[in-house]
């Protein structure tokens, strides 16, 4: 894969030799088993609401191609067009979650979306990445500069942003942004104590939305006890995956996405599980596994705080979401309508899987960090060892 | 080292502490992920390898063949009557539906579907096959025949779908006993309800008691009596006195089981089984043996009738007023309220109850489909309710365990269970017989009730050589709390041969309006006893049953009771009054 020469100074050449080449292609395969899958479960989701059969898959590509220009686009930037960049998505996803509200589509109970044209985008979706690295960013400096108090902006921001999610609501969305924001209170070094506090209030948090909101109490009671409610989808799910065996029926060849609504999106993992099989099924799941493992490895070299803390925040939010999304449809967790990064349609999801991965790849390009250094985000060279 | 140096290093070292605790706290969030996600390929391994490679070989059908959205249910098993006769079966058949898009020359399919079924109109099939659908439904269930001349057509674009249809070839004619299913195959009534979940699985058929000759019988007399006496509705049940097995039951009106509108309360209401009404007079056959049994009453026993009892604010009255003493056959053949109640209270508040709770008169009775009506008793039960119960009044119980609690005094003395399935191994208890009355008390109601046919009130019930016994019941209907005497519930009771009975027949006909032929009587001697004889003359008929060479009960009662032209001529002078 040597497109360029070791020596090449150019300003590919420079992206190529220090960008994580192999976090990227495996992020490319993950993509292609998502063209995959959608193209092979959303033609019986697209009959069923009298779509042209190839509806889903077009829409797929179309917002595609721009999640993985994002990616790589966003790769390209030094860390602090990063942060300013995540500033801009943050400020213009939050402007548009305000928005919701008011002119939102309501779609089953809740307002997520916003129509633009043929085509509708959920802010929150967006928000998410970028509040991450905002955040990161935040606490960062406090590190840097004590006397900035970027630790109280970042809480004041997450309270800012879960106060718009849960008026939609969207508790999915609510707990993976509290997971993660709390991930990156976590790494900053954040005693012990507190976090155990945390995790009990966090604990609260549940126990009130479980009371509060009637979908969350029915899908957390059909999870405990299967025999209380509907549970179609999920025991559709389970016989795909026992349909599909070691080697699975072949893509196109299985019959849960005649049966799940949600089979291109939400319940794609079962569709994987059906048509691929347990061999290609387990490969998936490895194949998230070791982006996750291998981005936390790479920022264990680094010096820089903000890498560590925006890098460990996305890279767990980019986990978390896939472990939901899987977890559901294997009978590991109560379901929850989270997309599987790269893979369920959803072009929200998709988009801000690119910007989020985007931005990670940047963090965590190697070398040349001298020139970032010069963008006074910290006292002293970023990067490889202090000696 | 200056002081400026030192601050240096001072801030370096607690970034370096701040770092290292960030990388501590990432193999923490490393290792979550790690276990996490080998958690859920474990669960892969275990829902693909385990649960699903390891048992494909005990899945019979692929999943990919039984998966239309369809789910296929097991063939739902026959019900039959005792003979073999089919009185539901579920069938197979196709029903057609067509994807108008693949349909190129609408007109012409829509032309060629309604020469097949004539019952299509052109107009709506056309229009059905232009709708911009995938899938429209042009005809449910059809006969193979015309599946294979849709096939033969070889239209692009018409598809067959596999449904399953429940068929009751006899249509009402046992609606009540069989029941009926909803459009999922569940049974919702009789005993496709009772036996719901094994007619789903075990595939052999219900082999039922009902006998389908005699059900026929017994309707058609019961549907006659209520058309021809202008009744509301009727009842009716033909059981083997000795076994319990019910031969036949019939509830008027009925319903098709086909078209079943269950808000149609007055169709779908089992009044056989489900209603319970107070009995009357009928009911005097457990007064006059509890007499008999327990009081040690004797045929030659008095009772004085000669003026109506006054309890409180009630008179106790008789309806054929004889004013003198009577013999206690004489009390059951006029069916006399007071010499009833007399008996009644002979017998004793306490051990009058009894004896009609060890009949199971006290409770709903056990049968195999879930239309069963609880008794009403009266509670507490004081000696007012024994006195009206005595002639069948303040206590109301169905139909059939009327017929039950009889056929158990009448077969000798045992305690009888009805029930509708022929198969023993599906019966819950078997042996275990319970005595009720002695075979000498048995024998004596045989006698009366004989003597009712001979020279009471059920002399239209007789078939000559088959010594017909029984009891009238004539029931004021209860409106509004009071009793309407216009408004009457006519029933009959009846057992054949009297000298050692085999069936019991009974048939109840509600609120029956008298006629020319009947000099305007409705009470049952006119209204349901002629109706059972028909009955009885039609079972002897489709059973082949022997006529008796003698009538011995009829000859020995002389004795004890006024002669049949005295009777006569009272009926005849009761007649006149009434005019």
């Amino acid at each position: 894969m040597n497109f360029f020469a070791r020596t090449d100074k150019s300003f590919l050449g420079k992206w190529w030799w220090t960008v994580d080449r192999v976090t990227l292609a495996i992020l490319l395969t993950i993509c292609i088993f998502g063209v995959v899958l959608v193209t092979a479960a959303s033609p019986s989701v697209a009959e069923r609401i009298d779509a042209s059969p190839n509806h889903f898959i077009i829409r797929h590509i179309i917002y595609l191609v721009p999640s993985i220009a994002l990616l790589i686009g966003i790769s390209m930037a030094n860390l602090q067009y990063v942060w300013r960049a995540a500033l801009v998505v943050l400020g213009f996803s939050l402007f548009m979650m305000v928005l919701v509200p008011i002119f939102g589509d309501e779609v089953k109970g809740a307002q997520r979306w916003l129509g633009v044209g043929p085509f509708s985008i959920q802010p929150s979706e967006l928000a998410k990445p970028a509040f991450l690295v905002v955040a990161a960013w935040l606490i960062a400096r406090q590190k840097e500069k004590p006397e900035f108090k970027g630790t109280w902006f970042a809480f004041g921001l997450y309270g800012l942003v879960v106060l718009l999610l849960v008026l939609q609501p969207d508790m999915g969305m609510t707990f993976i942004v509290t997971a993660t924001f709390f991930t990156i209170v976590f790494l900053a070094g954040m005693p012990f104590r507190y976090i155990i506090l945390l995790a009990l209030l966090g604990v609260g948090a549940c126990l009130a939305a479980y009371f509060s909101f009637d979908h969350v109490q029915s899908r957390v009671d059909r999870f405990l006890n299967p025999e209380t409610g509907d549970t179609y989808q999920i025991s559709r799910s389970l016989q795909a995956f026992q349909h599909g065996g070691l080697l699975g029926t072949g893509a196109g060849q299985g019959t849960v996405k005649m049966t799940i609504p949600d089979a291109h999106a939400d319940f794609i993992f079962a569709v994987a599980g059906e048509e691929l099989g347990m061999l290609m099924t387990v490969l998936l799941v490895g194949l998230y596994g070791y982006v996750i493992v291998r981005g936390y490895n790479r920022i264990m070299d680094t010096d820089n705080i903000f890498i560590i803390l925006a890098s460990g925040g996305i890279l767990t939010l980019f986990g978390l979401q896939a472990l939901i999304n899987m977890g559901s449809s294997i009978h590991l967790l109560p379901t929850k309508g989270m997309t599987l990064p790269f893979i369920s349609y959803g072009g929200s999801s998709l988009l801000s899987s690119g910007i989020g991965m985007g931005m990670l790849l940047a963090l965590t390009r190697r070398q040349g960090r001298s020139g970032i250094a010069r963008g006074g985000l910290s006292i002293r060279p970023i990067g490889g060892s202090v000696k | 080292m200056n002081n400026f140096n030192r601050a240096k290093i001072q801030v370096s070292g607690q970034k370096r502490s701040v770092l290292d605790m960030a990388r501590s706290r990432l193999m923490l969030l490393s290792l979550f992920f790690i276990l996490t996600y080998i958690v859920v390929a474990a669960r892969i391994v275990d829902l693909t390898i385990i649960q699903g490679e390891m048992k494909k070989g005990e899945e019979t059908v692929s999943m990919l063949e039984a998966e239309p959205v369809q789910k296929k249910t097991a063939h739902r098993a026959d019900i039959l009557d005792r003979n073999g006769i089919i009185l539901a079966r579920s069938l197979k058949t196709a029903s057609l539906a067509a994807d108008p898009e693949l349909i190129p020359d609408k007109q012409i399919v829509a032309k060629d579907l309604v020469k097949i079924f004539p019952e299509l109109t052109y107009g709506e099939t056309l229009k059905k096959l232009q709708e911009a659908r995938r899938f429209v439904w042009i005809k449910r269930n059809m006969t193979p025949d015309d599946q294979y001349k849709i096939l033969y057509l070889g239209h692009p674009g018409l598809s067959f779908m596999e449904e399953e249809r429940r068929l009751y070839p006899q249509g009402p004619l046992a609606a009540h006993v069989v029941g009926f299913t909803n459009t999922d195959d569940r049974g919702l009534g009789g005993l496709e309800a009772g036996f719901d979940k094994l007619l789903m699985e075990s595939g052999e058929p219900l082999m039922t008691t009902i006998d389908v000759r005699v059900q026929h019988a017994l309707r058609r007399e019961t549907a006659n009596a209520i058309k021809k006496f202008n009744a509301v509705a009727g009842a009716g049940v033909v059981m083997n006195v000795n076994t319990g097995e019910i031969l036949a039951a019939v509830s008027l009106p009925d319903f098709d089981p086909h078209k079943v509108n269950d808000k149609d309360k007055n169709t779908m209401f089992n009044r056989l089984t489900l209603g319970v009404f107070e009995p009357g007079s009928t009911f005097k056959i457990f007064t006059t043996a509890a007499a008999i049994e327990n009081a040690g009453a004797g045929m030659s026993a008095t009772y004085d009738a000669t003026k109506p009892l006054k309890v409180g604010r009630f008179t106790i009255s008789d309806y054929h007023p004889e004013k003198r003493v009577m013999t206690l056959p004489e009390v059951f053949m006029h069916s006399s309220n007071i010499g009833s109640v007399k008996m009644a209270q002979q017998v004793g508040t306490e051990q009058f109850q009894n004896f009609l709770s060890d009949l199971g008169l006290f409770k709903a009775p056990d049968i195999e489909i879930p239309e069963v009506g609880a008794p009403l008793i009266p509670k507490p039960w004081k000696e007012i309710n024994t006195m009206t119960a005595a002639f069948g009044h303040g206590i109301a119980v169905s139909p059939l365990q009327l017929v039950t609690a009889s056929a158990s005094i009448m077969n000798g003395g045992i305690l009888v269970k009805p029930t509708l399935v022929l198969d023993k191994t599906l019966k819950k208890d078997k042996g275990n017989s319970v005595r009720v009355v002695s075979e000498k008390t048995a024998h004596r109601m045989r006698q009366l009730m004989r003597l009712v046919v001979t020279d009471g009130t059920g002399g239209k019930a007789d078939v000559a050589g088959y010594n017909v016994g029984g009891k009238t019941g004539t029931a004021e209907k209860d409106s509004g709390g009071k009793y309407d005497q216009n408004k009457l519930r006519s029933s009959f009771m009846a057992f054949f041969p009297a000298e050692n009975p085999k069936y019991a027949v009974y048939i109840l006909v509600d609120e029956p309006k008298g006629n020319k032929e009947s000099y305007g009587y409705a009470t049952a001697g006119w209204v349901a006893a002629p109706a059972v004889k028909k009955v009885i003359e039609s079972i002897v008929a489709i059973e082949g049953i022997k006529p008796q060479d003698s009538d011995e009960l009829g000859g020995t009662l002389d004795a004890y009771v006024k002669s049949k032209e005295e009777i006569a001529k009272e009926k005849q002078l009761a007649a006149l009054a009434a005019h």
